[in-house]
């Protein structure tokens, strides 16, 4: 009997102005990383609410990338740095909760750098699977 | 001759990063003891950046520095060349051992007034 | 419930190579709410777009999913084509499975897979897409121009030849700004007064421009398009109408003894002035502080001698409101203080100056009438030291000074070095630097005329003290490629200070809710891109307010920040983005958190009238987005504690939904 390998599921928030672009520009430079990540597009990763992440930590999903402009760099002058502190306040309470601190992780990535966005991805990717499952945010009831 | 170790031991022990100076020469330009050095404490500063730290430990330079600070107080960078100094001095006398004044004799020779770096220098200084 | 359309784009081989398109559109069919879900070879193209127009008619279609490129590539297009279809032009989402899918995935199969959540989530997301209007705000067609320097003039000058009001507000009696008290410009050595007073006076002139001389911003309310403006014009004491300018009250004016502002105090001038002969708008001024009949009620000399009667010792503080389409701020530089830099002796020696005040000492109308004279005998310099970079450059634990490279240093230095040794041959000039930068047109040429034509001695190093001694001034200063201490017993030495922006810019920023970085220079829009706008909507920058900049860069972004407030003006209706922060009135509890973390300024509170279940009414004070100021990033979203906060095309629930979708 063959066992399914493992695939885990991978959210990612981009901002519209570099990292969305960034990730587009992977694209156009055809530079592979897993069918694992999934792109949610928001204008500015300040639109991001802890509360998404949650959410898709509760409905299944193994890691959560939030990637966002370089710090200085945001197309709204300080929104990455909301996104930041945001962002420093949701690790502590998932290390509170007993949540694996690799799971979710922020990174800048700008419009130039689809490299990075990729290599970025390869690794979030190699790591979330390296933790496999999460079993502990999943809420069941959810499963259909 | 490159002193990777023994750079690192200076840039450590003096906390001065020698990579933001710009090269403007202000602390030659200011340095009241020039004309009594063979490398002057700008040519400290890029020594120690290019690892050639050997000609500074065995120059006569190091004991002209007179521990001033004005090099310090007008660096526009705040690279503070006198610290470089001087941990190229403790460098040196850690060579060296030997001490011919002893630190008990320390508190009958000091003042009040003296600032406690400059009396630590003297004191390196003139213990060779 | 959504009718939906799903159209799977084979963008020719470059999806359909890795995704199986037609495994797309049929998965997708089985999807909630969707009624009809096609693919094609080219969605983007005419024949594609009118595909879509057709099924949305057809079918009835209330949104549309195109499975496609990046939004980012051809979200416009598909807009418009909804638009065409008559559907709002934002019930449509883009899934991108062509830069995000197909191109980054090799296998058919994962490729395929993806392509369908991706699909997934963008159909999650359409389900809760509400129409979007486009807020419009009209425009008032009159500029604002705050400083009036060579960069307000400019400013002011091409928005008024294009037919548009403007107000120049300049906090001196007199507009011309630094560039009225140079002596000559780099690198073509043409007298700065020569080609700034006709910009002067035209722009005095123009009947576009009215110009509040002695007056400054006290207060800027709204929004671009919309600002009201309250502009406090300083009480001069002197009929504005009225005063010819003859300057006779000037002559007779018996407190003579006030240091001259215009020659940087190194002459004097009486209580009534008139701060240069060519000074627009050509009028007196009393000096309150030095007037004798304004402090003690003794003298009214002015007033007797005055044919035209123009002096009114009893006036009063004006303050005038306007309303403003767009505001552009040029508040320009200033030299930076020389009092933390002791070791160059400034505060000891008068013969230590900076370089403005060598400007104004070999200025023909300057203290000295053009003759390089020391300031402390009045001697003819023979030895002169000019030491750069003093104050730019510094590291920011040095503490005083400032980071940055002043820019225009190394120029007027070279020029200085030049015309002292063009008009004084037997003089003998030293100049020292650390680098010389001179990327410029025909700048580096200019500097190496100094040196090879003029002489003038060009010294790699630093000055590290300057001592008063006798009549002379002793530099002890390092000579680095030679490898000596020099000591030059000089004359006269001209320090080149950093420049700063002027002290009126950080309380002007903060009124006009537009950023500044750490050393109070006005952030642009975008480093590269938009460099001539804040990015407060509305308000543009030009000169040294944003950077060290010299004159010719000061006019080209002085044109620059005017053609862009011309495009603004030039419209009747500002069309804003639709997608912007909106807050739920009765879930508000009036907290203030999103009106903290909004950049722009968008979110004001007011007091609001509610009817509550009883029938009886209560005043809360509720948040209001302005929709013409909001640029919709979502700040305010997070920050809510009540959830009354919305963005409008990514409001919470729609990527909450997105989420779901993708996690199934």
């Amino acid at each position: 009997m063959q066992v399914k390998e493992y695939k885990p599921l991978i959210v990612a928030f981009c901002c519209n102005w570099c990292s969305y672009a960034g990730a587009d520009l992977a694209g156009n430079n055809r530079l592979n990383y897993p069918a694992d990540v999934k792109i949610i597009r928001v204008p500015c990763s300040c639109r991001v609410n802890p509360m998404f992440i949650l959410r898709a930590f509760q409905r299944g999903a193994d890691g959560v990338i939030l990637c966002g402009c370089h710090p200085g760099d945001c197309h709204y002058t300080s929104g990455n740095y909301f996104t930041r502190r945001r962002m420093a306040l949701l690790f502590s309470m998932l290390d509170f909760l007993g949540i694996e601190r690799e799971r979710t992780r922020v990174e800048w990535v700008s419009a130039a750098e689809g490299a990075k966005f990729a290599a970025t991805m390869n690794d979030f990717v190699a790591t979330v699977t390296a933790l496999g499952e999460n079993k502990r945010l999943e809420d069941l009831r959810c499963k259909k | 001759m490159n002193n990777s170790f023994l750079q690192e031991e200076l840039i450590r022990e003096s906390g001065v990063n020698p990579r933001k100076c710009m090269r403007c020469g202000k602390c030659s330009g200011t340095c009241p003891a020039y004309e009594e050095m063979e490398y002057h404490p700008h040519q400290f500063v890029y020594m120690v950046e290019t690892g050639d730290i050997e000609p500074l430990l065995n120059s006569e330079s190091l004991y002209r520095c007179l521990s001033c600070f004005a090099c310090v107080e007008r660096c526009p960078r705040g690279v503070e060349p006198a610290k470089l100094v001087e941990a190229v001095r403790l460098a040196a006398v850690r060579k060296q051992g030997n001490n011919s004044l002893k630190a008990d004799d320390i508190p009958s020779l000091s003042d009040e007034e003296t600032p406690q770096q400059l009396l630590v220098s003297a004191f390196r200084k003139y213990s060779k | 419930m959504q009718r939906i359309g799903v159209f799977v784009c084979w963008c020719g081989s470059n999806i359909a190579g890795t995704v199986d398109v037609q495994a797309v559109s049929d998965a997708l069919k089985n999807e909630p709410g969707v009624v009809f879900s096609t693919n094609y070879q080219y969605m983007c193209s005419q024949a594609g777009q009118d595909l879509i127009v057709d099924a949305v008619r057809e079918h009835n279609l209330t949104g549309l999913v195109i499975c496609s490129c990046s939004p980012r590539m051809h979200e416009a297009t598909f807009r418009k084509t909804a638009q065409k279809a008559g559907l709002n032009p934002y019930m449509v989402e883009i899934a991108n499975i062509r830069e995000q899918c197909s191109w980054v995935h090799k296998e058919m199969e994962i490729g395929t897979e993806k392509a369908i959540i991706l699909g997934k989530a963008a159909i999650a997301k359409v389900h809760l897409n509400a129409p979007l209007t486009p807020g419009e705000s009209p425009v008032t067609k009159r500029a604002l121009v705050i400083g009036g320097g060579i960069a307000g003039i400019q400013t002011a000058l091409d928005i008024a030849d294009a037919g548009f009001k403007v107000d120049i507000v300049e906090k001196l009696p007199t507009i011309g700004g630094k560039m009225a008290q140079l002596d000559k410009t780099f690198p073509t050595l043409d007298c700065a007064a020569c080609i700034l007073t006709p910009k002067m006076v035209d722009v005095a002139q123009n009947e576009n421009v009215r110009i509040f001389s002695y007056s400054e911003v006290t207060e800027v309310k709204g929004f671009v398009g919309n600002f009201d403006v309250t502009i406090k014009k300083n009480a001069r004491y002197v009929k504005e109408d009225i005063c010819t300018g003859c300057g006779a009250c000037v002559d007779k004016c018996p407190m003579k003894k006030n240091p001259n502002e215009f020659n940087l105090g190194m002459d004097n001038r009486p209580a009534i002035y008139i701060p240069f002969a060519q000074a627009v708008p050509k009028v007196a001024t009393i000096d309150p502080n030095a007037c004798n009949m304004l402090k003690n009620g003794k003298c009214g000399l002015c007033a007797r001698v005055c044919t035209a009667g123009a002096i009114d010792y009893t006036q009063k503080d004006e303050y005038i409101e306007e309303k403003y389409g767009a505001i552009v701020v040029a508040t320009g530089y200033n030299p930076i203080s020389m009092d933390k830099f002791d070791e160059f002796a400034y505060n000891q020696s008068k013969d230590v100056i900076t370089s403005l005040e060598f400007e104004r000492l070999t200025n023909a109308a300057g203290p000295t009438a053009g003759k390089l004279l020391r300031p402390s005998d009045g001697k003819h310099p023979e030895k002169i030291v000019f030491v750069q970079c003093v104050g730019s450059r510094c590291d920011a634990c040095a503490e005083k000074g400032k980071e940055y490279c002043s820019k225009i240093c190394c120029m007027y230095t070279a020029k200085h070095a030049m015309l002292t040794r063009d008009k004084y041959p037997d003089t003998e000039v030293y100049v020292f630097y650390i680098d010389v930068r001179t990327p410029g047109k025909n700048f580096d040429e200019f500097y190496r005329r100094a040196v090879e034509e003029y002489g003038v001695h060009y010294i790699k190093g630093m000055v590290g003290k300057v001592t008063p001694e006798g009549d002379k001034l002793i530099v002890q200063a390092s000579d680095l490629l030679a490898d000596k201490q020099l000591k030059i017993d000089a004359d006269l030495v001209v320090l080149a200070a950093a420049i700063e922006p002027d002290k009126s810019a950080r309380p002007l920023a903060t009124m006009l809710t537009a950023s500044m970085d750490t050393n109070d220079f006005f952030t642009e829009a975008h480093p590269k891109l938009r460099p001539v706008e804040s990015p407060t909507a509305g308000v543009f920058l030009s000169g040294c307010c944003q950077g060290p900049k010299d004159i010719p860069e000061t006019v080209s972004q002085a044109s620059a920040a005017a053609a862009k407030v011309i495009g603004l003006l030039v419209k009747d209706k500002l069309t804003g983005n639709p997608c912007i922060a909106s807050s739920n009135e009765l879930m508000c509890n009036g907290c203030s958190s999103c009106e903290r973390v909004c950049p722009y300024g968008a979110i004001t509170y007011v007091d609001k009238e509610f009817r509550m279940p009883d029938r009886t009414t209560r005043m809360r004070r509720v948040a209001q987005v302005n929709p013409a100021v909001c640029q919709g990033c979502g700040a305010c979203t997070v920050a809510c504690p009540s959830g009354a906060m919305d963005l409008r095309g990514f409001s919470s629930s729609q990527i909450m939904a997105e989420v779901d979708a993708i996690c199934k």
